[in-house]
């Protein structure tokens, strides 16, 4: 490998199962916004054959001729040593980085197929591991283990595996059918101590995996194991199925406490086990108290009555608290600000209707994810989760011995202290992260809600403690939300915004697939446009009468051309014209015109008692001959007017 | 009649120096006087009112004392409105906690008739509270409730918070000889169609043709046959009206007719006495004949006014329809009667509610009807009632058949997608938004629809049916009853399922079950949302048949029109 990429992300990790990725590290010249943190000089040394990080954030790099260089977190140089004259003279072929209980070491394949092991590299003692028989050719794949002091190596060659310990070396399978791609998979799946298989799993795939490293599923406590391809990511477990993904660009696979980061030239994705508490709350259709409460909240930011509707469904279950406690804890595995603050928005609304729900939780998930939130921002470039988070929060933890646990540590693990307490001798990234984290936390205001909540919220939560908070009125405003347009547009008294305010109704209508009351709204706007020439046309008010009364005081006025106009236009039923016009012309008395209405066409309904009805019988009819239609079923007391 | 004339009418207030009083409603009266009191409704139109009268008189540099009560209770929001309007500093408020107004020896009103509109249409849950708190004073009046029942949400939400609040008070009203047995609590949206059958018990039909408000009628001249209308005060006190309110409108003429004989009767009695009989009869019997005759008098002429105006609107063939409706039978027919009845512009509320009750007993409009009369209607009434028909369609009083049916295809897709448990409250969740009434297989179920050989004898009624004929039995009358008898809900787990569920029963076990009590026959009918004077009727009946004793509690005493009216967008 040699010197790094510029503009390269370069994550080293602690590859035992059980390690973890603290302090990332940096080999870049730069950071993405320009600011000179760290810059490996100019190399001048041999050629590199691999890089690694100890456990105490060290910079390893491994020369082609055993030399290996020690530098600190920040790139300089702190010292370097040897792996002996018999890696001198043969060259390295391939290193590896290992870590024991004591402490880091380094692992050297050399040109003569032999291997070198230097279990500590503070306390360095160097020791040649026996030869292995028949090796001719690099081992397709090997890998350190070390358990109970004692450091072995486990190679596949051919269709074997060898177990290689200080004195022997013996075969421990053979008959590998893909020997790169099985002997891999079993190097690294086996715990040293008893080799037994942990799982068996045939790929489709026919080229050996360019890296496999472990998966931690924190949840359900077992392994999987994730391999890579060129193009193609396989999870692999305990069991005959596998998940694929698919791979956009050459990438490096860093096995992590909680997951497994994937980092290519321009991504960098984290792989993991889908929390319960996240699953539980984002599962499609989940009726999960946390998943109720968070569309509580929703709804209620709406101003909408569901929320209550979904309250009661939780508060039903008696399961307020566990949602509560759902919603803070799914928002810790949440990396997107604004899903954290909803899912916390959601627990602190939960929480108002809890008699005695205990603060600490809810207010430490908002410190601790505003820390988290300012490390991993791209300036910082921290991008911990939250299962590792407490590592290195914690001293007591250990292992986040590097600077840049400490680093955290010191910002915010002890908020009662004073302020910036830790000194740096430089403006570190870790340090900055740590600022950051906390110029928001005020010291003692621990058990006060976060500062940067969004204000609305908290005034939205005070309303809500309110014991009156069902009482609260729904605004009339929202409750009409689309139709509003329309209420309007009945109101106003000019015309022309009136058939405005009525065409936006009518694109609402459209937009909502209200067909009937699109035509409506349609039919309504021409009556306007009508109305308006009528009333200039005869002076007359007729704006805002329904379209049967605009009709029926069309025939009044004797206007029956216009009437018989609006009549076709408007597509009124038969029926309806029938009565309209028969009984405004009974009401206007005009016989004549009557009569020669009913030569015109065959009436629906029946001609003279109706007449005389809604003439209400006052002028007597003076032609007989209309008695004709007189329809048999007509109301007793009009068959005597005649 | 307004609730605050029930309690201290102007006359009392004026004594109690009140200058003079107006109504919120209207523009605001000029008035010299330095106090104002503002006795309102928690609305937030009502503050906004306020607000600009404060404000108005702040800009005219007058300075006057406002305090504002809110009955029954104060809300947050309408504090908050004043803040925003800059006159939170200048009102004091104050609470009248007054829930419940007694109409009449059973009848109880919460006079809310809000209520209806805020919660079944715009899902408005702030009078649940008020309707606990009335339970509550209930509670605390008459010790505690031995067994409840109820059905809909509403009710179980307001019994809930009624628990709720009883378990906070932890008030000392426990081991208290219990008065009221029972309880049920029931929502309207449980039995619309009761609620939109034309009434025609006697007192149903006086509060469909003249408006009874707050137990109190204002019978006009065409009535008293004078040119002055009357204001009549109807309850259990009027001797006249307490022996007909009850009654089928066929049989009330009769019986005033007998009444009146009765009377003239008495009158001759005085003929042969002699002079200490006459002075008996005239200090004693007298007076109370009098005012027999006045009330007579009276309700023969409503009688006569009603005669009237239900002959002059087809209301024989309305009848007709109606029953049909309920039936099931000669739909078409009765389909173009409403078409016919729209047409002819005779009541825009009256067509709504047939358009409406069409609706609801055949389960949603088929669509061509439901767009057709639809379409009718706006060009009767005018396009505003666009949104009259989106809140009926809200509420589930006038919908469409197909509506349902597309609903079922998404639903089924959803649930292949989730768990099982998932997909039932997916269906529960859709019902609820369709709100299918279901009403043809619950009338199925409960017999809603006598079937009786020959006439159905009105005068002496065997069931509750008398109160619509003898054609239907009303719903939610039916279902109390049922309830009742068995003890809570088993055997009606179907009728409960078409009615979309939400029914409890709870036995109070602090309360001794002692059969003995006459506290086991009293039965408080809770109706949420208004009951009509027919249910009232009904109930009054089952109670004699029983020997038990309904009291009502209802946020409001409705009627048909009434529940159209609040459904219908006001004109701006």
């Amino acid at each position: 490998m040699g010197p790094p990429d510029a503009q390269l992300w370069l994550w080293a990790s602690h590859t035992s199962p059980g390690g973890m990725s603290l302090g990332p590290g940096w080999l870049r010249g730069e950071q993405p916004r320009g600011t000179l943190t760290c810059l490996l000089p100019q190399w001048k040394s041999g050629q590199l054959v691999q890089l690694g990080w100890t456990a105490s954030e060290d910079l390893l790099c491994i020369q082609d001729d055993g030399t290996v260089l020690i530098y600190n977190l920040f790139c300089e140089f702190k010292r370097h040593f040897s792996m002996g004259n018999e890696v001198l003279q043969n060259h390295v072929l391939e290193a590896k980085v290992f870590h024991t209980e004591y402490g880091t070491g380094v692992a050297i394949l050399t040109g003569a197929h032999r291997f070198s092991l230097a279990t500590n590299i503070d306390d360095l003692k160097l020791r040649r591991m026996p030869e292995v028989p028949g090796l001719q050719k690099p081992p397709s794949c090997w890998a350190v283990l070390s358990q109970d002091r004692v450091t072995i190596v486990l190679l596949a060659v051919g269709q074997e595996l060898y177990l290689l310990d200080n004195t022997s070396c013996s075969v421990v399978v053979s008959e590998l059918r893909q020997p790169a791609l099985a002997g891999a998979s079993r190097a690294i799946c086996t715990p040293p101590s008893s080799l037994e298989k942990f799982c068996e799993f045939t790929s489709s795939v026919r080229s050996p995996p360019k890296q496999m490293v472990w998966c931690l599923r924190p949840r359900s406590r077992q392994r999987a194991v994730v391999v890579a391809w060129d193009r193609q990511l396989m999870v692999v477990g305990n069991s005959t199925e596998c998940i694929q993904f698919v791979l956009d660009e050459d990438s490096y696979l860093v096995p992590e406490l909680d997951g497994v980061r994937i980092l290519s030239r321009t991504s960098h994705e984290f792989l993991h086990e889908i929390p319960e508490a996240s699953q539980e709350i984002f599962k499609i259709a989940s009726m999960a108290p946390g998943a109720l409460l968070l569309e509580a909240q929703k709804e209620y930011e709406k101003e909408s009555q569901k929320a209550d509707e979904y309250l009661r469904e939780i508060k039903d279950q008696k399961l307020l608290p566990e949602a509560v406690s759902q919603c803070i804890e799914a928002a810790g595995y949440e990396h997107e600000p604004d899903t954290q603050k909803s899912l916390l928005r959601a627990a602190s609304f939960g929480k108002c209707f809890i008699d005695k729900f205990p603060p600490e939780s809810f207010v430490r998930m908002c410190q601790d994810l505003r820390v988290l939130n300012a490390i991993r921002d791209y300036q910082i470039g921290i991008p911990l989760t939250f299962t590792q988070y407490p590592l290195c929060r914690d001293p007591a933890a250990g292992v986040g011995s590097g600077p840049g646990g400490i680093g955290v540590v010191g910002g915010l693990a002890a908020p009662e202290v004073e302020r910036r307490e830790t000194s740096w001798p430089s403006a570190t990234p870790c340090q900055e992260g740590a600022e950051r984290g906390d110029e928001s936390l005020e010291p003692r205001s621990q058990r006060q809600a976060p500062r940067e909540w969004p204000q609305a919220a908290q005034g939205r939560v005070r309303l809500a403690l309110r014991k009156d908070f069902w009482g609260c009125p729904v605004p009339a405003a929202w409750q009409r939300c689309w139709q509003g347009g329309e209420v309007a547009a009945l109101c106003p008294q000019r015309i022309e915004g009136r058939v405005g305010a009525l065409q936006n109704a009518l694109d609402e209508y459209y937009k909502a697939k209200n067909e009937f009351a699109a035509k409506a709204t349609e039919d309504q706007i021409k009556l306007l446009r009508l109305q308006r020439h009528l009333q200039e046309d005869f002076d007359k008010p007729y704006l805002d009468l329904s379209l049967h009364d605009t009709v029926s005081n069309l025939i009044l006025d004797g206007h029956h051309k216009r009437a018989e106009q609006l009549y076709r236009e408007f597509k009124i039923p038969d029926k309806r014209y029938w009565w309209l016009k028969i009984s405004a012309l009974a009401n206007r008395g005009d016989w004549e015109e009557l009569e020669k209405f009913s030569k015109s066409k065959k009436s629906p309904i029946g001609y003279l008692v109706r007449a005389f009805l809604a003439g209400g019988g006052g002028q007597p009819c003076p032609r007989v001959g209309l008695w004709g239609w007189a329809r048999p079923w007509a109301l007793p007391g009009a068959a005597h007017t005649g | 009649m307004s609730p605050l004339d029930r309690i201290a009418n102007v006359s009392i207030l004026k004594q109690h120096e009140v200058d003079k009083l107006y109504k919120v409603d209207s523009r605001p009266a000029l008035s010299t006087s330095d106090q104002f009191c503002f006795l309102v409704r928690p609305r937030i139109k009502t503050m906004r009112y306020i607000a600009d009268i404060v404000n108005a008189d702040k800009m005219s540099g007058r300075s006057r004392k406002y305090k504002i009560i809110f009955s029954p209770q104060k809300f947050y929001a309408c504090e908050m409105v004043l803040e925003e309007e800059g006159v939170f500093g200048d009102v004091t408020c104050d609470e009248w906690s007054f829930y419940l107004l007694p109409l009449d020896e059973d009848i109880i009103s919460m006079e809310l008739p809000e209520f209806f509109r805020d919660y079944f249409l715009e899902g408005d849950h702030r009078w649940i509270n008020s309707v606990a708190r009335a339970l509550q004073l209930l509670n605390s009046l008459y010790g505690p409730f031995g067994k409840a029942y109820g059905i809909g949400r509403c009710a179980k939400m307001s019994y809930e918070l009624w628990r709720d609040l009883e378990e906070e008070s932890e008030s000392d009203g426990q081991g208290r000889k219990p008065e009221i047995g029972n309880i049920f609590l029931m929502d309207r949206d449980m039995d619309y169609v009761t609620a939109l059958c034309s009434q025609v018990v006697y007192e149903g039909l006086v509060d469909d043709t003249f408006r009874i408000k707050c137990g109190s009628v204002d019978f006009g001249p065409d009535v008293t046959s004078s040119d002055k209308s009357i204001k009549v005060l109807l309850n259990a006190q009027d001797k006249v009206f307490s022996q007909i309110r009850n009654e089928h409108f066929s049989s009330v003429f009769g019986f005033l007719s007998q009444k009146s004989r009765n009377l003239q009767a008495q009158y001759d009695r005085r003929r042969g006495m002699d002079i200490k009989q006459m002075k008996n009869f005239v200090s004693q019997e007298l007076k109370g004949l009098k005012q027999e005759h006045r009330l007579l008098s009276l309700h023969i002429g409503a009688c006569e006014s009603i005669m009237k105006k239900k002959t002059k609107q087809d209301f024989q063939e309305m009848i007709k329809a109606e029953h049909s409706l309920l039936e099931g039978v000669d739909v078409r027919e009765s389909t173009s009667f409403i078409e016919e009845h729209i047409d002819r512009q005779v009541s825009p509320i009256e067509s709504l509610r047939l358009m409406c009750l069409l609706s609801i007993t055949e389960n949603g409009l088929i669509p061509k009807d439901y767009r057709s009369l639809k379409t009718q209607y706006l060009q009767s009434y005018g396009p505003e009632h666009l949104l009259t028909f989106h809140n009926l369609k809200r509420v589930g009083l006038l919908t469409e058949q197909a509506a349902g049916e597309t609903l079922t295809a998404v639903e089924s897709k959803v649930s292949k997608l989730v768990t099982d448990r998932a997909a039932g409250k997916i269906t529960d969740a859709f019902n609820s938004l369709a709100r299918k009434s279901n009403f043809r297989a619950i009338s199925k179920k409960l017999g809603l629809i006598p079937r009786v050989d020959g006439e159905y004898d009105l005068k002496m009624p065997r069931d509750m049916a008398y109160v619509f004929s003898g054609a239907y039995i009303p719903l939610s009358c039916k279902i109390i009853e049922q309830v009742l008898e068995r003890r809570g809900w088993l055997g009606l787990e179907e009728v409960v399922r078409l009615l979309n569920g939400n029914e409890f029963s709870v036995s109070d076990s602090t309360v001794e079950d002692n059969p003995t009590w006459e506290s086991q026959r009293v039965i408080l009918a809770v109706f949420l949302g208004g009951c009509t004077f027919s249910e009232i009727a009904a109930l009054r009946f089952l109670g004699k048949e029983r020997g038990c004793k309904f009291i009502f509690l209802t946020t409001a005493i409705t009627n048909s029109a009434r529940m159209m009216e609040s459904m219908i967008e006001a004109k701006a």
